[in-house]
């Protein structure tokens, strides 16, 4: 199943490479990875995706739990959640299929954000599943560039992942 | 100015200040291990660490001994933290001296022993431009380390070794690494000294008790259990619960079997002791294993060498486990009752809850299993065969275990002879055996006893060799004659890589590939000889008891015992692959 992973980490050199590496060394998959400062500027905000069984989770979060920069790690997608991943897209954009693009970035709450006569670029928020979907409207044929940040989440309600 | 110097040191006491020291971070370094309580470091010099060891030569606090390859700094220094329950200290410099040690700091990692390696690096401004002997050792060490920090500020280096120090000594032990470029260490730059009391790390957190709810229900278990083991491993001798141990053993009556790391952690000569359990554990201990209803697992980690097949692992049992470590618990083997805290807290704990309790172990049950488990023990009880002339290397340790009365500090290496060593010698006290679990490191076993000798310089310290392994450390005779330690070696020459060997006989019908060594092997009485040591070599049986007796009568000299074992002997028992814990070969023809 796949799983979100929120981690609050301290903002220190090497840090993220202790992260990344128990990933690699204990042969965990990461699917997406985001790491920003948090407003608390000595702690930083680490989101990922993985998946795995029940058992290969709780393993990850264990072992994610005894490095010693890690201050304190949620697994979002065991309760309520928001996920929001951003995504910046270059389309092929002539004739016929510039009214289509804009239709269909429409549909999806996209933005067109730079303009050329050949090209639009769409960014797009939302959960991943919504990227694909805005992906495969438009058609592979269509695309030229993909950039998406990974994901990002927070948990629903009054629950928060601070100090 | 004016004001004389006594007069300020009194207005000084009465804000209850500290004088102002203006250390070198060279000396500030050697000043924080002492403030550490360190006695000894292992190390060698080079370029990057010249400051330190200048620093350290103007000093006599901290002795340090000069090994001959940085591995073997590692080994002693990880010897010495097993023997004697503190933090062994490393020290090395750039470059090839840093990797040396990378074998020795993933030894240490596999079996949580506590360890400070302290590695010069380049100067500031250089560290990325590859420069002469740079080696990123905080990224070449990351997954074999508890923690390492690359100390940034001079300022910075009494607060990174106070941290240091707590965290691998601290909850589940392990080596921490220090890495500190050269100009830090200038001698010409001051700074005001002062060594923090306490670590404050807010992202880490070590339990210090055991979950009471989840305590008594283990009582409950334990008390309900008609087929119960106590399976013990290497935590319960980190976490000095030894003595809680064998009170709780004794207490209950149950069977109690160590894994290979956890041997002394309860008295090996106690009838209630089944022996070791796992890949070459004792018939009685897998069997029990298998047939038990209850497995009180402390302070061991479910190893694929104790297991055998995970899937089959213990069919019966409802399975209790206690480790500091919560990663640890469920990580191979789901658990029915996880209890994460100090092993000596929580068996404390248990010990204090059996008191109040009014249950009683089933005993009439505990008879019936008690006469199954002595069944199994006549019926295997680790015979071998023995032949008139030809010496047997289980004669050898049960002769060793005879002349030393079963008292000394037991190193060894790794293969045949290391199975040997923990099957034959009943190991009484905790940190008596001394040796690498879980990475399985060859070359262990010199450095090791000489680590030892340091931790406990009254004692009597064996290594249990053979001769593919000795030879992976074999520059440390030198070592052992500069700083006079009389280690006995004990080196079972079977004239193979006998355990590489054994598993050819068995899976790949005999073809000896890279097993031996066509006479090739030095003479390893001249070789001893030209180191400055004693040599004494046993072709025969009836050699061995005088050879034996003569080497351990020479306290003061390292003694190199060249033993001819049989060549063609294997360790059993020995699992089956893939099978359950019974699943066992009990010599070349006979199996469960
Ligand atoms: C550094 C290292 N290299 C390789 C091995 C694999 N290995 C395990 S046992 C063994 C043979 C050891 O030979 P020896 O020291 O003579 O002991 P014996 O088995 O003959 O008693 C080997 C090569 C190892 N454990 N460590
Ligand atoms: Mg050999």
């Amino acid at each position: 199943m796949r799983r979100i992973i929120s981690i609050l980490m301290e903002n220190e050199p090497g840090a993220l490479s202790r992260v990344v590496g128990l990933f690699s060394q204990r042969g965990y998959n990461i699917e997406t990875l985001t790491v920003a400062p948090t407003n608390d500027p000595t702690l930083s905000r680490l989101t990922l995706t993985t998946s795995g069984s029940d058992r290969t989770i709780e393993q990850i979060t264990k072992q994610l739990n005894k490095l010693i920069e890690v201050v304190k790690l949620v697994d979002l997608s065991e309760g309520a959640h928001i996920e929001r991943e951003l995504m910046l897209v270059k389309l092929k954009a002539t004739g016929a299929q510039r009214a289509e693009i804009k239709r269909t970035a429409d549909i999806f709450r996209g933005q067109i954000v730079d303009v050329t006569s050949s090209v639009y670029t769409v960014q797009l928020a939302g959960a991943s599943d919504k990227l694909d979907a805005f992906l495969e409207s438009v058609g592979e044929a269509s695309i030229l560039e993909v950039v998406r940040s990974g994901v990002s989440g927070i948990a629903r309600g009054d629950k928060v992942l601070a100090l | 100015m004016g004001e004389s110097a006594s007069g300020a040191d009194a207005e000084c006491s009465r804000l209850r200040c500290e004088i102002v020291e203006l250390l070198s971070g060279a000396e500030m370094l050697v000043r924080a291990l002492k403030d550490e309580g360190v006695e000894t470091i292992f190390g060698y010099p080079g370029g990057a660490v010249l400051h330190i060891y200048d620093a350290l030569f103007q000093q006599k606090s901290i002795t340090h001994v000069l090994v001959r390859h940085e591995q073997a700094a590692a080994h002693m220094a990880d010897a010495f933290s097993r023997c004697s329950g503190t933090t062994g200290v490393v020290l090395a410099t750039s470059g090839p001296g840093a990797t040396n040690t990378v074998t020795g700091i993933a030894t240490a990692y596999m079996d949580s022993i506590p360890m400070v390696i302290i590695t010069g690096q380049v100067q500031s401004d250089w560290i990325g431009d590859d420069a002469f002997q740079e080696t990123d050792i905080v990224g070449v060490t990351r997954p074999i380390v508890k923690h390492s920090f690359m100390v940034k500020k001079t300022e910075d280096i009494p607060a990174t070794i106070k941290k240091a120090f707590y965290i691998a000594s601290t909850g589940r032990p392990g080596p921490v690494l220090v890495d500190i470029p050269k100009d830090l260490t200038n001698p010409a730059v001051t700074y005001e000294y002062s060594y923090p009391s306490k670590v404050k790390l807010r992202s880490y957190n070590v339990v210090s008790k055991g979950h009471s709810g989840q305590i008594k229900k283990a009582v409950d278990l334990l008390m309900a259990a008609k087929r119960p083991i106590f399976y013990t491993g290497g935590g319960v001798v980190q976490g000095n619960s030894a003595a809680e141990l064998t009170e709780l053993v004794r207490k209950m009556g149950f069977p109690c079997t160590n894994t290979l790391m956890g041997l002394g952690g309860f008295p090996g000569d106690d009838p209630l002791f089944v022996g070791m359990l796992g890949m070459h554990g004792t018939y009685e201990a897998n069997m029990a294993m298998h047939h038990a209803d209850v497995v009180m697992a402390i302070g061991a980690r479910f190893d694929d060498r104790v297991t055998n097949h995970t899937g089959k692992f213990c069919p019966n049992a409802k399975i209790i486990h206690v480790d500091v470590d919560p990663a640890s618990i469920a990580k191979n083997i789901p658990v029915d009752i996880p209890i994460v805290g100090p092993v000596d807290q929580v068996l404390k704990e248990m010990l204090d809850q059996l008191e109040k309790t009014e249950d009683k172990p089933d005993l009439q049950a505990l008879e019936a299993w008690w006469k199954q488990i002595d069944a199994w023990r006549a019926y295997h009880g680790l015979r071998y065969e023995t032949k008139p002339d030809v010496l047997k290397p289980q004669t050898v340790i049960e002769e060793l275990y005879r002349v030393t009365n079963g008292e000394a500090i037991i190193t060894s290496d790794v293969g045949q002879h290391q199975m040997f060593a923990a099957q034959y010698y009943k190991y009484k006290y905790p940190r008596q055996w001394i040796n690498s679990g879980g990475l399985g490191t060859m070359g262990f076993g010199l450095p090791a006893a000489m680590g030892c000798l340091v931790a406990k310089p009254d004692k009597t310290v064996a290594c249990v060799t053979g001769e593919g392994s000795i030879q992976m450390n074999i520059q440390e005779l030198s070592t052992c004659l500069q700083y006079h330690f009389p280690v006995k070696i004990v080196n079972l020459n079977n004239q193979s890589l006998g355990m590489v060997r054994q598993w050819q006989d068995m899976q790949y019908q005999g073809r000896h590939s890279s097993s031996t060594y066509e006479e090739s092997l030095p003479d390893f009485i001249k070789l001893a000889e030209s180191y400055g040591h004693v040599g004494i070599r046993v072709t025969k049986p009836d050699q061995l008891q005088g050879a034996m007796e003569e080497a351990f009568s020479l306290k003061d000299r390292l003694v190199f015992l060249d033993i001819s074992v049989d060549p063609t002997e294997h360790v059993y028992p020995m699992q089956i692959k893939e099978g359950s814990m019974r699943d066992m070969w009990l010599s070349k023809t006979e199996r469960t």
